[in-house]
């Protein structure tokens, strides 16, 4: 008989044993092996016991998978999807089926890391060659970068930018008034602690008493009027200024490009080319600009080598531009982007090609248009006398009223002012939509003519795109579903994401994204909503939010979560800069000094100058730990101006060092306000509380403990954590608007990207208390357990509190002999599959390994079977059994191509070569590429598509 | 009659008159590695003793080099825009980054001569 109470049958905790790898009998094993009797006992001896709390999670028990999404469904029935015409930025589109399903719905493309390790990431690196190209030739510009944030903080990156490569002395930035009202307010909030003073105004009349360093100018302007701008850049190039055009994509496939009028630099957004709005993300923003200033843009850019064999091949180009590299002199924080995002609107782009677009792009104009004419015939008129897809409608009084009746009619007009509404038409419009819209203005439901004598010169001819675009062969040969399936399938198979290996990045936290929690991204509940669609239509976005919100105070110990930041380095610069409003509020406004550990991740004092802090770098000791007396020292140098100190907990070391609650002491007894980089936040979660500690603020990556995925480089998610004291100055937005002493907004879109929050909801519901404190152990357990069995081989280089790590693993190459660099450990893991550490990061020369939880046993011991080989072959290179310079580390990785080639030149074996292991012969994954050649992408700098001979001549 | 003088930042300086000539040595280009660029003064900017002068970049990194005495930058080396690389290949000769003319050339004495740079480098 059956005695399992029917509690149990139920399986309501089965989704913790999907999520976490090892299995019961496996995870004794590994007790075992590091000789720790329990995970409990475990957590106990790596923990330091003042840190560590026995207050479980305070969070319900997990879930099933279907009990989750079945909430989830009715979050997402709360929320009400109108016919958006609100426009400013986001527009509804249609995201192509072939690229739903193949890319954003498909783990070989979400689950991807950032293609710092280029080999194996060719298939990525080419959509985001596409992503850029596309750019380039819709801006008419010389180059662009592989995405930023969102528009508004790309307008941002725009303005420093200018005034790093201009010439003008001048501390003034002008900003047209007819720029977006979300790029305005993050302009003022960005310019402000570095002391810019941002003028707005007309840039016909007010341009002429300002003396700025640049000006920014929107195309089509936000109230839709497409205007010539040609004189106003040559006045501003006499005056010495830079001009940064934000325009829109989907209408330069029509109007002359900024390019071709002088422009210096062009941003704006790639969202409506086939993302959906997601109520204001995650979306790809874009830069473009002239190649002589590739080496002060932001962000990530890829650019063209060669391999060892002479083929074309793909890398990150001029990394050093970057903070992982340049830190506080980096161009920008920046560190994860929208790469997943900027790959689909670069396959959007492949997939239309230059007609489709350009069709898409006329029938846009043309309903417009018509709509035009039929609200002209109903007696109103429009402010603007040109438009792409923007109508500003004159409604003397009456504009409340049309939006209301706009509402229940199913449509969300824009309302201006009280006589003014904005009407935004899309890819999606129809003439069914003109007709709702002319009858919601009192007209008959006809909508007019449609085809001939319709006024299409709203486009002044002077500004009508005569040049070509998107000619490269690759935005004209996948227009079949078929070819583009093939074609999509092709760049998967070239790269290593975790549906084939285990990526273990040290602080990246590669775990399971799992289906279940990425279901709902694509739901139309949450996609097709206008990020300023009034409060009343996003009741379901608001109990997401604010249960996320709870979810993750929870976890934390803090007591109110902005979800502004969309990225972690957004949510370190949001968090510097509620620490300073805090400062200021009491009268301390004149702190400006930032300590930061030496240690840091490059983020930290990138973000720090951003806000207008100084660095001042604490050392590490000899155990890598934040030497405290020094800390000390400095903290009471500079007591009167201490800002803030950053700290990363546990470590970048991956330790939990002991006197952490010490360290945040010193810095509160010197005025400072104590900044925690919750990068490493999956070695505590249901272990600690980082609020418990002495952290004020903390920003949270969901991206990585909270499983929304890495996508190759993007989305991500930096929500900051506060204690009571620093809430009243979480970032405002102009639609949810907070106390005056807020800080200003630092994103475009009120809560970043709130259309993936749905991913770490579902997590933390599924996981409950009980699984998140498990995951933690686990997370815990494998790393000490890669520990164990690769220390012999590669020292550890740094232990905590009973001689354990954390959650990752620093391990010693720095005594390679031979030779052998830490890049040719790297690549030879290639040939065995298997996707490398971090890279000499945070010490040179070693790597650090985060296994996270989600990994079985049977794939760690892979990699520590790999890393064991790798060693051998080390050995036999120091014994002269393998050449010094001709063996497998060195040539790795080895392709195909190079295996099956008739002439095979080395000392060692093919089948060595190929099949270093056994567990390769059953699975064997072929780069596409061999070793690239980085100093000759650097030296020779190509960042557009290359044309088709490059491949050919590489073959001959 | 030219001097050499070297800096614990590797950075050489020849002498003549009263015009320094400035350069990485061959230990720091080995260190760097293969360079890629290299981001040079303007002619007629001004530098105190330990200013930020140049940057030069290999793949992986970004080297600040800083003006080892005071003084106004005269030539710029703007062969090195094309060919990075002659930094590699012969970084105390060809490779040299820009001239300064002195301002003070007390600060001389403060810099190593060739035995005492090579006594340093033996050190590391």
């Amino acid at each position: 008989m059956d005695r399992t109470p029917l509690q149990t049958l139920e399986q309501h905790d089965d989704f913790i044993s999907r999520h976490i790898g090892p299995r019961d009998s496996d995870i004794q094993a590994m007790l075992d092996t590091i000789g720790v009797e329990s995970l409990d006992a475990l957590i106990v001896r790596a923990v330091p016991s003042g840190l560590r709390s026995d207050t479980p999670l305070d969070l319900p028990p997990a879930r099933r998978e279907d009990d989750v999404l079945a909430e989830l469904r009715a979050m997402a029935g709360q929320n009400t999807v109108l016919r958006s015409m609100i426009g400013m930025g986001y527009y509804d589109c249609f995201t192509p089926g072939v690229i739903l399903r193949n890319v954003l719905e498909n783990p070989g493309w979400y689950t991807a890391y950032t293609p710092y390790q280029p080999e194996i990431s060719q298939g990525r690196l080419e959509a985001l060659l596409n992503f850029q190209t596309m750019v380039m030739d819709l801006t008419g510009m010389e180059m662009a970068n592989a995405s930023l944030l969102d528009e508004a903080t790309a307008a941002a990156e725009a303005m420093t930018l200018c005034r790093r490569v201009g010439k003008k002395k001048s501390d003034s930035f002008f900003v047209s008034d007819a720029c977006h009202t979300q790029t305005i307010d993050v302009l003022r909030t960005r310019a402000a602690p570095l002391g810019i003073s941002l003028i707005v105004g007309d840039v016909r009349t007010d341009l002429a008493d300002a003396d700025p360093f640049g000006i920014l100018l929107q195309y089509p302007a936000s109230d839709g009027a497409v205007e010539d701008y040609a004189d106003v850049v040559a006045t501003a190039h006499d005056a010495g200024a830079l001009v940064t055009v934000a325009a829109d994509l989907l209408a330069l496939t029509l109007l002359t490009p900024p390019g071709e009028w002088d422009a210096d630099v062009v941003v704006g957004s790639a969202q409506r080319f086939g993302v959906p709005m997601g109520c204001g993300g995650p979306h790809a923003a874009f830069l473009a600009t002239r190649e002589a200033y590739r080496r002060s843009i932001p962000g990530r850019l890829v650019g063209v080598s060669i391999d060892m064999a002479g083929r074309p091949a793909l890398r990150l180009a001029l990394q050093t531009r970057e903070q992982h590299i340049r830190r506080e002199k980096a161009t920008s924080n920046i560190c994860t982007a929208q790469v997943l995002l900027a790959v689909m609107a670069g396959l959007y782009a492949v997939y239309h090609g230059p007609e489709r677009l350009e069709t898409i792009a006329r029938r846009v104009h043309r309903l417009t248009s018509v709509a035009a004419a039929g609200l002209r015939g109903l007696g109103f008129d429009m402010a603007n006398d040109s438009w792409f897809d923007t109508l500003c409608v004159r409604a003397p009084g009456a504009a409340s009223s049309l939006l209301t009746k706009a509402r229940t009619e199913g449509y969300n007009f824009r309302q201006i002012d009280d006589g003014t509404l904005g009407l935004s038409f899309d890819e999606t419009t129809t003439t069914d939509d003109i007709a709702a819209v002319l009858r919601i203005f009192g007209g008959d439901g006809s909508v007019g003519e449609t085809d001939t004598g319709v006024e299409d010169d709203a486009i002044p001819s002077a500004l009508r795109r005569t040049s070509p675009f998107l000619t490269h062969p690759v935005f004209n040969s996948y227009h079949s579903e078929t070819e583009m399936l093939r074609y999509l399938k092709r760049l998967q198979d070239k790269d290593i994401a975790l549906d084939r290996s285990m990526i273990p990045l040290g602080s990246c936290t590669m775990k399971l994204n799992a289906t279940t929690e990425m279901a709902p991204v694509t739901w139309p509940e949450f996609g097709r909503i206008h990020p300023f669609a009034p409060d009343d239509q996003l009741v379901g976005y608001r109990t997401l939010i604010e249960g996320l919100e709870v979810m993750l105070c929870r976890a934390t110990g803090f007591d109110a979560v902005s979800f502004q930041p969309n990225a972690g380095s957004q949510g370190e610069y949001a968090g510097l800069l509620v620490i300073r409003a805090y400062h200021e509020s009491r009268g301390e406004g004149g702190r400006d000094i930032c300590l930061i550990p030496s240690s840091a991740h490059g983020t930290n004092p990138a973000s720090a100058v951003m806000a207008g802090l100084k660095v001042v770098v604490v050392d590490c000791d000899d155990h890598g730990n934040i030497d405290v007396d020094d800390l000390k020292a400095k903290a009471e140098t500079h007591a009167d101006a201490l800002a803030a100190l950053m700290v990363t907990y546990p470590s970048t070391h991956g330790v939990f060092e002991e006197p952490i609650r010490d360290i945040c002491a010193i810095v509160h007894d010197n005025g400072g306000q104590v900044y925690l980089d919750g990068a490493n936040l999956n070695a505590m979660l249901g272990v600690c509380y980082p609020a418990d500690f002495g952290a004020d603020v903390s920003h949270m990556n969901l991206h990585k403990t909270f499983c929304i995925p890495h996508g190759g480089g993007g989305p991500g998610m930096g929500p900051i954590g506060v204690q009571a004291h620093l809430a009243p100055f979480l970032p405002s937005h102009h639609t949810q608007p907070m106390a005056d002493e807020a800080v200003g907004a630092i994103a475009a879109a009120p809560w970043g990207s709130p259309s993936i929050l749905t991913i770490s909801w579902a997590y933390i519901a599924m996981m409950g208390g009980n699984g998140l404190r498990r995951a933690t152990e686990l997370a815990i357990l494998n790393a000490n357990y890669i520990a164990h069995r690769l220390n012999p081989y590669f020292p550890v280089l740094y232990t905590g509190p009973g001689g354990l790590v954390a959650h990752e693993c620093i391990v010693d190459l720095r005594r390679l002999e031979g030779d052998i660099s830490i890049d040719d450990v790297a690549k030879r893991l290639v040939d065995f599959g298997i996707h490398a550490p971090t890279m000499s990061f945070p010490v040179a020369d070693t790597l650090m390994i985060e296994p996270t939880e989600s990994e079985s046993k049977t794939e760690i011991d892979r990699f520590c079977d790999a890393m064991i080989a790798v060693h051998g072959e080390i050995a036999r290179v120091e014994s002269g059994a393998l050449d010094r310079e001709d063996n497998p580390l060195r040539n790795a990785p080895h392709t195909l191509e190079d295996v099956v080639n008739d002439s095979w030149a080395h000392a060692y074996s093919r089948e060595e070569a190929a099949f270093p292991s056994a567990a390769t012969r059953e699975n064997k994954y072929w780069p596409p590429v061999g070793r690239i050649d980085q100093v000759y992408g650097d030296r020779n700098f190509v960042c557009a598509c290359p044309p088709l001979d490059a491949y050919r001549d590489a073959a001959d | 009659m030219s001097e050499m003088r070297f800096t614990e930042d590797h950075e050489w300086v020849r002498i003549e008159g009263d015009v320094a000539t400035i350069g990485i040595t061959e230990y720091a280009q080995d260190q760097l590695g293969d360079i890629v660029f290299i981001d040079l003064p303007e002619s007629g900017a001004e530098f105190a003793q330990g200013d930020d002068a140049a940057v030069i970049e290999s793949v992986k990194a970004a080297s600040d080099i800083y003006a080892p005495v005071s003084g106004e930058v005269g030539e710029v080396n703007e062969a090195l825009d094309v060919e990075p690389a002659t930094v590699n290949q012969d970084a105390e000769g060809e490779g040299w980054l820009f001239t300064l003319t002195i301002s003070d050339p007390g600060e001389l004495d403060n810099l190593m001569d060739a035995d005492a740079y090579k006594a340093f480098v033996a050190k590391l």
